[in-house]
Order: C-alpha cells, then structure tokens, then sequence
C-alpha cells in the first residue's frame, strides 16, 4: 500500500461482545422511587394474565452500558468525524442547538392530547415551520404528518388519487423516469397505481417525446425528482409540467434533492403540484443511523381539501388548534400529528440561516459539487456530460471496490450502483458542508484509487484493510438468517 | 453562516479552478424565468441564543409545569439520563443508514440487540429494526397478514387506538382490503362472540390492541383460537410497552405490532416515537422494514450487517413488501438503552409501580364516580364515567396546574361522561389525591344540583 492517506491514521478502538454476553444475575443499573400507595398482589390482580418471566434480558451497571455504547459508537463512521459524500443523502451537519431546543423541557414533554389552550406553544412551531416551507417551496399549502420521505410520498399520492377521484376518475398509473428512487415505484403500488416508466434521454432527463407519447388520461401524475438522481435540472421542467396538466395529470416532485434549490428556486414556480420534503436531509435533522426522518408534503391549492387530518387552524379567538372536520381528507396517515421533534430542528436550521444562510448554503453546496466534479472528471467516467447541480454521478466497472478502499483513506464511501440507468455508478453529493481541505482529500484519495486498481488491483479488491472487521459474508447472513442472540445451548446433562 | 466552513478567498480559489466568475453559472442550467431574484421571506439569520430564547418561550406556552393523567397510546415515563448522554454521541446521531458495514458496526450491533430484546419481550422470534410508530407499524402488520394469508378482509378491534383505526383505514382504501369492526364487551375486552361472527372466510386477520385503549388487557388465546380456527391470522398491538414488564405478552399471536414510545422516548407532543414489528420465523420474508442479521467477516470474525434486503424497496421498487426507507433509528437506539438499563428485574418493577399506582388511583376514583370496565385486568389505564362533562372536570383540573384523563365523547360517544385517565410511576399520591379530590366535589355539586331541580319538582 504505496499510497499512505493524509487524512486519517489507524488507532485501537476497543473490543466489546454484545450486552447479553456481559449480563449476569443481581447487577441493575436502575433505581425506582419507594412506592407512596399501596403495594399490590399482581396476581391478584392479573390472574393468567400476569407475566413470570423476562427470559434473556441483561442485568448489567450503569457503568458497563456507558462503557458498552460508547464503544459501539466507536465503531462508527459519521459526519462529526468527516466527509459523507452519499449522493442523493445530503448528509449535512447537525447544528447542536437544534437538540438543546428539542430537549427544553415545555416541547419535550408535550402530551400530543393535552388541551389546545396550553399546546399553543407547540402549534405555533408547527405553523411558523409549515409557512416558512410554504414560502421556500413556493407551493399553497402542508402537511407536516408524515413520518418519512416514503411516507411523504403515499401522503401525496393518497392526494393526487382523491383528486382524481374527486374528479371522477381516480386514474390508472404514475409515470416514473427510470432514475427515480426505489421507493417511488414502491408508493405507487401502496396506492394501488400502476408504475410506467419513463425512459431518460441521452442528457440524463426526462426524454421530452416519450413523455408526450406516455402522456393520456389514464396518467394520475409523473413522480420527478428534480434535480434528479444524477445531479441533472430538468431543463424543460415547465414543458414536462405542461405535457401533463394538458391531459389532466398532476407533477408529483421528490424533494429530495432540493438541497440544490432552496433560495435559488421554487417547485411551486415550475409547475409542480405536490411535492415531498426530507427535513433529514436539507433542514438538517439527524439521519441517527437510518432515522428518524420527516417527510412534509405541499401542495397547491387545487390539493388542499384532500390534506391528512387534521390541519392546523386559527381560531375565532386568534389562538390555535387542530381542525378534524375534513370531509374530503385522504384520511390520516399517523396518529397524532407526525415526527414533532423533527419540526423543531428543522425551524431552529432555518431560523439560524436566515434567507441569505439558506441562500448561500444552497450555493455552497452545488460549489462543492462541482469542484469535485472538476477535480474527478479526469479521472473517473462522466456517463453524462450534462452540467450538474449539487451531486454528481461516475461511471466505473468496480464501485463497490473502490467505495471500500474509500474507507482505508478515512472517509465514507458515495453511494454505490444507483442510479440505476448509470451501471456502477459513483453517486457523490458533498454538500456545503464540507471544507475546501476536505474535498482536496477526497479528491487527492480517489485518485489515489484510481491508480490503485491499476497497480494492485487485488489489494483494492480486498479493502477495507483498516477496519475492525474485514468485508462481510452478506450471502451467508441471508442464506441463513441469524437476527436475534440466543444464549448457548446448555451441555446436555449427564 | 456559521454552519459553512468557507471564507469568500475559499469560493474565489475554488470557482478559479473550475474557470468560472461566479457561481451564478452553476445555476444557468435553471431556466432564467423559475430563478428566485428576492430573498425568502422568512425572519433574518437569529444567533443561537435567540434562537434558544425563541424555543424557551414556545416551551413556556406548552404545559410546561403541569402534572398529567394522560396516556391514550402516549405515555410519561421515567427515561434514564444516561440514554441522552449516550444517543447524543456523534457517532450514533449523526451516521447514515449502516449500508456500509464495516464502519458501522455500532449501529448495526445495537440494532441486533433491539431486535433480540424486542422478542424477548414480546415472546416472537424475530422482530425488525423499526417503523415510523405504532398506528403504522399495525397498519403495516395487517399488510403482512394480508400477503400472507392471500385473504383482503380485517376484522379490527373498536377497543384499538382509534387513531391507529384511521391510519389502517388510509393504507387499507385503495389496496381493497375492506374493515369491519368488532365490538367490546361490558368488561372493555374483545366481544367474543361477536367476533367470531363478524370473521368469514375472506378474514386475513384480527387485529387487537392489548392492554386495549381502555386499558384492559385482552384474552389473546382466546381471540387468537377464534382468528386461527378460521384460517386467520392475529395481529396484536401493543401501545404501552411497559406494560410487557408485568403482562404475559400475546404469544399465540402471529405479527406483534408495537409503538416502544415508553421505553425512554419523550412525548415530544407525538414524534418522533419507535414503531416495531415482530412475528415468527416463517413469516420473515414478508416483513416489512431493515433487519439485521449477524455473519463473519473474511477472518471469520463475528459481525453485523442489514440482510434480506430483497424484501426492500431499494430492491424489489413497486413489488417490496414496503416502501419504507427511512426508519426511527435514533429513537430504536433510546428504546435500546431504556431496555438495557432497566433488564430482566427492573422491567418487572417498574411495571409493578405502573400498576399499583393504577390500582390506587381507580379504586380512589370509584369511590367517587363510576369506573368502568372493572370485570377484566387493567394495566396502567381506566375509564371514569361522571356526572359532568368531563371537559368542564378537566377546565378545572386545569387551574390546578393538572390535565385530567382524556374525554372520551369525541371516540366512545356511547360512552357518555366518560375520560381515559393512566398513572405511571411518575404519578404521585399527592397528584392522584387531589384529582380524585375535583372529581368528588364535580359529583357532589352535579348530585346537590339535580337533588334541587327534584325537589323543585317535587
């Protein structure tokens, strides 16, 4: 391994087995209060009902759980420690006020049923976060119930079928370009739509004719993501959103790349007629290993009387609360009233940007794109020679190879294979996050690589070589599923 | 913007060397007429401690300072400090789904963790590493009986949260799977027989809540013999996870369906919470959601990565069991160290706790008003009838700085005058006392009332 990395250096993290391993009997790391009533007979009280056993669960102290986190989260990669190019991720910094406020004691301990006149505090958040996403969306109207992009998605759909429906025919299919995330496909068939797809053309975007010959009113709407999955504007956005609105279709976007537009364009100025939000990728929530996220969904005005119950209202005394009564809602989508939490990190992340901070961050971020994409193209394949917003997306035959070797030079890989329509694709979105030093790394490690599967290609094949474990048997894993600990078989007894 | 680690000199470098003048050429492909030319109208850039000062003052108009007897599928629990201190590593909250498995073995070996502990408690064999919450996660449970049975139709439990009733109707509109639903009994359990008349051959499932949205933990083996005899399946679930502390989880069950919000997650006015899915082995491959399942690396060593992803929608797109992504990680991992602090005995205690304080706080409200559904356990929740509405009861609770059990009328109405009131071990005496106390003074004042208006008419 010629090539040493200036960015990261190999240091002992600490061994540790799994917390059932290090359990044994009479150790607690808990402590309740004396009781102030009555003890009680739970028998009694339960009959066949009460419960005996807790089977394998650890007895372990405080100091053996801080001990046993703590070493687990070393074993981490994660933004605080560097880069995360995901593309299409948007892994952004987590500004920690945003957690100090989710945590003042009024928000954090909210009963989402308790009386409206003294949730005021929590219903002003939501109203000023929905406005504030109005504005920057461009659209007419919110719903922050969703739980998830995904979820945002079904959300949007339940509302682009009960608008068709409320038209008279609720329509066959959804239109989704063959770059489209999987969840996309995935939704329509949760509302029972057929998914067609629709072919990209040589510049990476929609192919304008096919659309024009998919297009009929069997159409319920186009899910587009935009920019899309390779980093591309669709150029002809409002004649795409024409196409459809001639034939009575509706533009569904995906916002999950809207990290490249927020300040610098609406969706609501371009045609589109329902869209998703990731507060977990461009308002800055924290991906937490997966979740949890928040997917809003606007809407312009047509879609309003089909939002999720319930809606925020003022009332007739200025105060405000929830509005029930809707009859032509798609119903709800979960109970109470979505990833509350997520709302207030989101709100603090714009209230700290400010229209010029939301502005430049936007333009950071395709600067940083594009910078890498300057410093790679060299290098790696450009599948499309498109200009790109704030991800961009290679072409090579070891993907998954080179993502890992990736790792040995201290930084996470991109995202590996996806899109689909670019086969071994290197999708990298660094957002504004990052600093010049930090690209100039990166840039410098994946050339490094690049000579790397030239010179060695076997010790590429076999990366990572720095981890506390080597790549992983995944077919086995699948083959035969092991998804839960059980203690070992007692010896047979004699 | 101090989140933006660039000076104008690191722009300036940055545009020379890609030979541009300005960034506006990067936005050139966005066509002239869509380009913003005004700033957003949202307030200025705030410093941080306006912006904790904003919050503080949003916290204050919140019921900050009030004792609470409300549960209803949100439940106020002790939650260990160390659980913040721990999520709030880095590392855990600022990672990325562990697709990469070899620099996320904290996360992926935490979550192995949950799923074992998840089906230690709930008596299952293998549970998933999350979903949005509860409502969807029973929403999604249904689904899983509906692919496996090849049955549409659901027989749903009135006793079920009812919002969790309204989530399952949204997902179940347009996949035809048609609703009925099964009335309670005088006791706020299951009405047996009425359940199994309203099951058909078309049942794909029976889904229950236990302990129920009253309170009343249900006769599982008894429902679960009804749904199976006739080739049905049972899914239950579980809104109060303390409560598998004490209860007997629903073993005879196929797919447990659970909201583990009580295990050391804020209220947090509804969100983020910790859905989860747990069911038998045979039924795996119809799961919805990540799993993780443990393998060896290259040297044989023992790790962890996400597997059966050919059931995700990053895979299989429109035909995945889901569309789930994006999970409640973070929150998994609270529910995760709640479990771990608490164990084997402190489970068990605390649930106790639970209980008694129940058992107190009913038998003191019976005295006063009626109690309903006496006849069948109950764990921390109960169902007091009164005299006087009580949204005028609670009007009053609330001048004493307490919000009172939640008014029924809006989901029973049959129910008349009647509240959903919980304790936890977090209630005190003192809070049960003096609610109990308003009660009696509402009823002595209705029955002093009516006592006139008969004598009036006498």
């Amino acid at each position: 391994m010629k090539h040493m990395t200036r960015k990261a250096t190999r240091h002992v993290n600490q061994n540790e087995g799994l917390i059932f391993e290090k359990s044994s009997a009479g150790k607690a790391a808990w402590k309740l209060p004396p009781l102030d009533v009555p003890e009680v007979d739970t028998a009694k009280m339960l009959g066949a009902s009460e419960r005996k056993d807790l089977g394998e669960m650890p007895e372990v102290s405080e100091i053996e759980i801080i001990r046993h986190f703590t070493r687990l989260s070393t074993w981490n990669y994660a933004i605080d420690l560097g880069m995360y190019p995901l593309g299409s991720c948007t892994m952004k910094y987590n500004p920690r006020v945003n957690e100090a406020v989710a945590r003042v004691e009024g928000i954090a301990n909210g009963h989402p049923y308790q009386p409206e006149k003294i949730s005021q505090g929590a219903l002003h958040i939501i109203k000023t976060l929905s406005e504030q996403l109005i504005e920057i969306t461009g659209m007419d109207a919110i719903t922050l119930q969703p739980a998830a992009g995904a979820h945002g998605e079904m959300t949007g759909l339940l509302m682009v079928r009960a608008y068709h429906e409320s038209k008279g025919n609720a329509r066959k299919k959804i239109l989704i370009p063959d770059s489209a995330h999987g969840t996309n496909p995935a939704t329509a068939a949760m509302v029972n739509y057929a998914v067609e797809n629709l072919k990209s053309d040589a510049r990476g975007m929609v192919d304008i004719a096919a659309l024009e010959a998919q297009m009929n009113e069997d159409v319920a709407a186009l899910m587009l993501t935009n920019p899309n999955t390779l980093g591309v504007f669709e150029q002809q956005i409002h004649k795409i959103a024409d196409i459809l609105h001639a034939k009575g279709g509706l533009l569904y976007m995906d916002g999950a790349n809207m990290n490249a537009l927020v300040g610098k364009v609406r969706p609501g100025d371009f045609g589109v007629d329902v869209m998703h939000l990731n507060l977990h990728k461009t308002f800055s929530t924290p991906h937490g290993g997966g979740g949890p996220g928040s997917g809003p969904v606007a809407i312009k005005k047509v879609l309003e009387p089909f939002l999720p119950t319930p809606t925020l209202t003022v009332k007739s005394d200025g105060t405000l609360g929830f509005d029930y009564n809707r009859p032509q809602s798609v119903g709800r989508v979960r109970a109470f009233y979505g990833n509350f939490g997520m709302f207030v990190r989101a709100l603090a992340y714009i209230q700290a940007n400010g229209p010029d901070g939301l502005r430049q961050t936007t333009e950071d971020a395709v600067l940083n794109a594009n910078y890498i994409r300057k410093g790679l193209e060299g290098t790696y394949d450009l599948p499309y020679s498109t200009p790109t917003m704030h991800e961009v997306v290679f072409k090579g035959v070891r993907t998954m190879d080179i993502a890992k070797r990736l790792i040995d030079y201290g930084f996470h890989p991109y995202t590996t294979a996806f899109p689909l329509i670019v086969p071994g694709a290197l999708m990298i979105e660094p957002t504004e996050s990052e600093s010049k030093e930090e690209m100039d790394l990166f840039i410098e490690a994946m050339k490094s690589i690049a000579q790397e599967v030239e010179e060695d290609p076997q010790m590429v094949l076999a990366a990572p070589h720095s981890t506390r474990v080597s790549r992983l048997d995944e077919t086995a894993a699948a083959r035969k599923p092991v998804l839960r600990w059980k203690p070992a078989a007692a010896p047979p007894e004699k | 913007m101090r989140y933006l680690p660039k000076s104008p000199s690191d722009r300036e470098a940055m545009l020379k060397a890609m030979g541009l003048r300005s960034v506006d050429e990067l936005f050139a492909p966005i066509p002239a007429e869509y380009r913003l030319s005004r700033d957003l109208k949202i307030p200025r850039q705030m410093a941080e401690s306006e912006i904790v000062d904003f919050f503080r003052q949003r916290s204050r108009e919140n019921g900050d300072g009030y004792t609470s007897f409300l549960g209803a599928g949100a439940y106020f629990h002790y939650r260990p400090v160390i659980i913040d201190s721990l999520i709030s590593r880095g590392e855990f909250l600022t990672a990325y789904t562990p697709y990469q498995a070899e620099i996320s073995q904290g996360t992926l070996q935490s979550i192995f963790e949950f799923q074992t502990m998840i089906c230690e408690l709930t008596g299952m064999e293998v549970a998933n590493a999350s979903m949005y919450d509860g409502s969807t996660a029973a929403a999604e449970g249904v689904m899983m009986a509906v692919r496996l049975t090849g049955r549409r139709s659901v027989v749903v439990a009135r006793s079920l949260h009812p919002e969790y009733r309204e989530v399952l109707a949204t997902y179940a509109k347009h996949q035809g799977m048609p609703l009925s639903i099964t009335g309670y009994s005088d006791d706020g359990r299951v009405n047996l027989k009425e359940l199994e008349k309203s099951i058909t051959p078309e049942t794909a499932c029976v889904l229950v809540q236990s302990p129920n949205f009253f309170g009343t933990i249900e006769d599982a083996a008894a429902i679960a013999e009804i749904a199976h005899k006739h080739g049905a399946m049972l899914v239950v679930s579980i809104a109060e996870a303390v409560s598998l502390g004490i209860v007997e989880p629903p073993r005879e069950a196929d797919v447990i369906a659970m909201e583990a919000q009580s295990f050391g997650v804020p209220l947090g006015f509804g969100g983020p919470y910790c859905g989860v899915i747990a069911t038998r082995e045979k039924y795996v491959r119809q799961m919805p959601g990540r799993l993780v399942g443990q393998t060896v690396d290259k040297q044989g060593k023992r790790g962890f990565v996400l597997t059966l992803a050919t059931r995700e929608q990053h895979i299989r797109r429109e035909k995945a069991t889901s569309n789930i992504c994006t999970n409640q990680a973070l929150v998994a991992l609270m529910v995760n160290i709640f479990m771990t602090v608490y164990g084997k005995v402190g489970l068990k205690e605390l649930a106790k706790q639970n209980l008694a304080k129940t058992a107190y706080a009913a038998g003191q409200f019976a005295k006063h008003g009626k109690v309903l559904f006496g006849g069948a356990p109950r764990f921390n929740e109960f169902v007091v009838q009164t005299s006087e509405d009580p949204y005028a009861i609670n009007g009053r609770l609330l001048g004493h700085k307490m919000v009172g059990g939640l008014p029924l009328k809006k989901f029973y109405p049959e129910l008349g005058n009647a509240a959903l009131w919980c304790c936890t071990e977090l209630t005190t005496r003192s809070a049960i006392d003096t609610a109990v106390g308003l009660v009696a003074e509402s009823e002595r004042s209705v029955r002093s009332a009516k006592e006139e208006v008969e004598e009036v008419a006498r």
